[in-house]
């Protein structure tokens, strides 16, 4: 416990000259390298001002042929983005326990066919169905899908009752088991609520590009993950998924989900 | 005689003790702390009176519009009134806005009205801000990247 | 036959309080454990990502479930014309009103914020069973307790056939929506079967008919108040017919799965692969919970006496947890089969990796919580029958109505 308020403070001690510095350079907008072999991407950087419409959906293509075995640089970047590292393992747990109780937005899976033997690795994550479970059980309507197809929990309303876990049919939820100290900003999450893959909604609502798994996947030279709008025909992720074969998890469900696999 | 100097006293006491609360009162009124970006302003995103009785349903009219809609750029934003209202320590450290000390803290303190915003809500500026220019200008400079890699020491 | 008098329960006063003292021990317990759970997080019961409703839930299930079979004795005596059933309706319906009290309490404890309960009675989301059942359980509360006026006030009376009828038909819809809360799940094989609906209707008459039959004849003995032989080998007679049901449902509903090869895996791995679960499917729901109970309930001499009733009706009960924690914890545990045809070799998050089964380990503070609805239900049925005349004074053969079968049978003894 202590180790985690000393890394916050170390954390907090940059921000006043973070905050100096955002004064003088506010309103630049560019493409620059940040890390060697990361590029950040900020196009259009002017944040929401109307509601999300129905005119984009948003998804994602995974081509497992891409996808590297070992490699869990997406899962690393969400983890990242999203401050789902800051939740630290309680100090009397078990680690053993802790591993089926932390949160997950995005895992690897990976998998052989009993009949052929041929081995597949692929991200697993929310699949943001056009028809999702979740949002259908919600007792409170916290579990909802945006107009632009992302679906989500709304923190404010969840109850914590977990029945929407009880009813995804990939597992995508996880449950805050324990406190969450020094939040992100951009994502406020805490104890008791639900949570899973959001498509990394606040860069959405900000213009960015892609997600930060899709950074990561692309940083690492593997490019397994696209993402985009699934309504655009002239978008790189309609343009592969008219190329290539491509399904849905678990589509004997119809679901229509907005995450698509290639090679599974 | 002895009853009625107790009684005088017992009286003067009483005097004393809710001056002095009315005095802590006053000084306790005074809630925006000095050093934060608020304390040079002349009143919040609405005037003061207002902001006192209705920010909580400012706040909670926004929070729906950017949980369900994705509306980022209203003036009622929560991230907006911890990063104007923030103040630092003689480190240079942030103070959590919520600690009994500190704007909304005190205040909520003060008024005996539970305060659970920051359960899940950052109460110090962290990572990247909500705030599309100082976002392009942090990529520009790589400053988030910085931050969250000091945060779990690694950097990666 | 003489008129039906109810009197309060007038056990001696030191072994009134003393059973309300452990009662209270018990909820205070429970309320340490809710508090230890919320404050430090979920993370100190054996709940996990995987298997997200534990031991609480087994017993809130139960609880809410007994609660509207509980019910059904007065509906024997109001819907279905048994007059020998009305003594009993006026106990029928505190215990509905207490189990479903303590049964909703162990589930809005279990809240990972429950203090926003308010969040749930002002947000509806009407595609959800879980919403509509907020309705129903309060809608059931509401129903019972009128139903109980016009049991016990002259003014009411006239109400209690209407009423009666209202409070059956919604302890029906309460229990096919609770059995639908898992009858619904498209995600999970256990799941996704329409028959969960009324196996959860037949159970829940089992369930509650066993806990009613065990107060009854534990408050009757205490007070040394004579229960005939005719009603006692009616209601043994009934929860046999119940058990009965309840195996024959749970039957179907193997059977049904064995048949499509899709869910042979869950069905291999629940019937004779899946430890704790087997175990508690064979020995507690189908052994305990059915064949036991029925064993004593038809012996030929063992049916007849009261202490072996009693064990039946324990046996119902436990062997009912023990189903709960099959229905509830087993369908969970067993892994979400995402890819058809493939063994998942590796997972970050609990997928079944080589088809394991996701753990769960019951722990203390969860069953302190579960055992705490328990004691609130009891706490509010000992004040109930203490302080008010829920117990008739005798259930003795000369008190009660007389047996319409038996009156048939001389109707048909007659020479034609």
């Amino acid at each position: 416990m202590e180790k985690v308020i000393d890394m916050k403070d170390e954390n907090d001690a940059i921000n006043p000259q973070r905050r100096a510095f955002l004064g003088v350079a506010a309103g630049v907008t560019a493409a620059v390298t940040v890390a060697p072999g990361v590029l950040l991407h900020t196009v259009d950087a002017a944040p929401r001002a109307e509601p999300v419409t129905s005119d984009v959906r948003w998804g994602l293509l995974i081509d497992t042929a891409k996808c590297v075995d070992g490699c869990s640089a997406c899962v690393d970047a969400c983890h990242h983005e999203n401050g789902l590292n800051l939740q630290t393992m309680p100090a009397e747990q078990a680690v053993k326990k802790w591993e089926t109780q932390k949160p997950a937005w995005v895992r690897k899976v990976k998998l052989q066919d009993n009949q052929t033997g041929r081995m597949t690795t692929l991200p697993l994550m929310c699949q943001h169905c056009d028809d999702p479970p979740c949002v259908d059980v919600c007792p409170t309507g916290a579990s909802f899908k945006r107009a632009d197809g992302i679906v989500m929990v709304d923190r404010h309303l969840c109850i914590g009752c977990r029945y929407c876990m009880m009813a995804c049919p990939y597992k995508a939820r996880s449950f805050i088991h324990s406190d969450v100290h020094g939040q992100l900003t951009s994502v406020p999450r805490g104890k008791g609520c639900v949570e899973s893959c959001n498509l990394c909604v606040q860069r959405r609502d900000f213009g960015q590009e892609s997600t930060a798994c899709v950074d990561a996947c692309a940083a690492e030279g593997h490019h397994a993950i696209v993402f985009g709008d699934l309504k655009d025909p002239d978008s790189t992720i309609c343009k592969l998924l008219n190329e290539m074969p491509s399904r849905q998890l678990r589509e004997d469900l119809v679901l229509n989900t907005g995450v698509r696999y290639s090679g599974v | 005689m002895a009853k009625s100097v107790l009684t005088v006293g017992l009286v003067a006491l009483g005097l004393v003790w809710a001056l002095a609360q009315t005095a802590q009162a006053d000084d306790m009124k005074r809630y925006v702390v000095a050093g934060s970006q608020a304390a040079k302003l002349e009143s919040c995103v609405e005037p003061t009176e207002l902001m006192r009785r209705q920010h909580m349903e400012f706040i909670k009219h926004q929070r729906i519009a950017t949980v369900h809609e994705g509306i980022r750029i209203e003036k009622y934003s929560l991230s907006g009134c911890v990063d104007c209202h923030i103040s630092y320590n003689a480190e240079q450290i942030p103070q959590p806005i919520n600690q009994a000390d500190q704007f909304c803290g005190a205040c909520h303190a003060f008024a005996a009205v539970n305060l659970n915003c920051f359960d899940c809500h950052a109460a110090v500026p962290n990572g990247t801000p909500l705030n599309a220019a100082a976002m392009a200008a942090h990529d520009a400079a790589g400053v988030a990247a910085q931050v969250q890699s000091s945060r779990d020491g690694k950097g990666h | 036959m003489k008129r039906i008098v109810y009197r309060e329960w007038r056990i001696p006063p030191t072994q009134f309080w003393s059973t309300l003292g452990i009662l209270a021990a018990m909820v205070g317990m429970a309320t340490l454990a809710f508090g230890y759970m919320e404050h430090t997080g979920h993370w100190v019961s054996g709940m996990n990502n995987s298997v997200v409703w534990g031991t609480p839930h087994v017993f809130a299930v139960f609880l809410i479930i007994a609660a509207s079979g509980a019910l059904n004795i007065a509906s024997i005596s109001t819907v279905f014309h048994k007059p020998m059933y009305k003594p009993l309706g006026r106990l029928s319906g505190l215990l509905a009103a207490a189990m479903l009290m303590g049964g909703l309490l162990v589930l809005v404890m279990d809240l990972g914020r429950p203090e926003r309960l308010i969040v749930a009675m002002t947000n509806y989301n009407f595609s959800s069973i879980f919403a509509w059942n907020i309705f129903l359980y309060t809608g059931f509360l509401i129903i019972v307790i009128a139903y109980l006026w016009t049991m016990a006030d002259r003014q009411g009376a006239a109400f209690n056939r209407p009423v009666g009828l209202i409070a059956f038909l919604w302890r029906l819809a309460l229990t096919t929506g609770t059995g639908s809360i898992f009858g619904f799940l498209v995600a999970r094989q256990a799941y996704d079967a329409a028959i969960l609906a009324p196996f959860f209707v037949v159970i829940s008459f089992a369930y509650g008919l066993a806990v009613f039959m065990l107060v009854l004849m534990y408050a009757f003995d205490e007070d040394n108040r004579p229960i005939g032989e005719k009603i006692m080998r009616r209601l043994k007679n009934l929860l046999g017919l119940f058990v009965a049901g309840g195996l024959y449902f749970t039957l179907i509903y193997h059977l049904t799965n064995l048949y499509g090869a899709k869910n042979d895996g869950f069905e291999l791995w629940l019937l004779t692969n899946g430890g704790m679960h087997t175990f508690m499917f064979w020995v507690g729901s189908v052994l305990i919970g059915g064949l036991l109970p029925l064993g004593i309930i038809y012996h030929p001499e063992l049916s007849k006496e009261r202490n072996w009733i009693m064990t039946a009706c324990g046996l119902v009960i436990i062997g009912g947890l023990a189903t709960m924690s099959v229905v509830i914890i087993g369908s969970q545990a067993y892994p979400i089969q995402m890819f058809p045809g493939q063994t998942i070799l590796e997972s970050g998050f609990f997928d079944g990796v080589n088809g394991a089964a996701a753990p769960y380990h019951p722990t203390i503070p969860e069953l302190l919580l579960g055992l705490g609805g328990v004691a609130v239900s009891l706490i509010i049925t000992v004040v109930g029958v203490r302080v008010l005349q829920f117990l008739p004074e005798s259930l003795a053969d000369d008190v009660v109505a007389l047996d319409e079968e038996l009156l048939r049978e001389e109707a048909f003894a007659k020479p034609a």
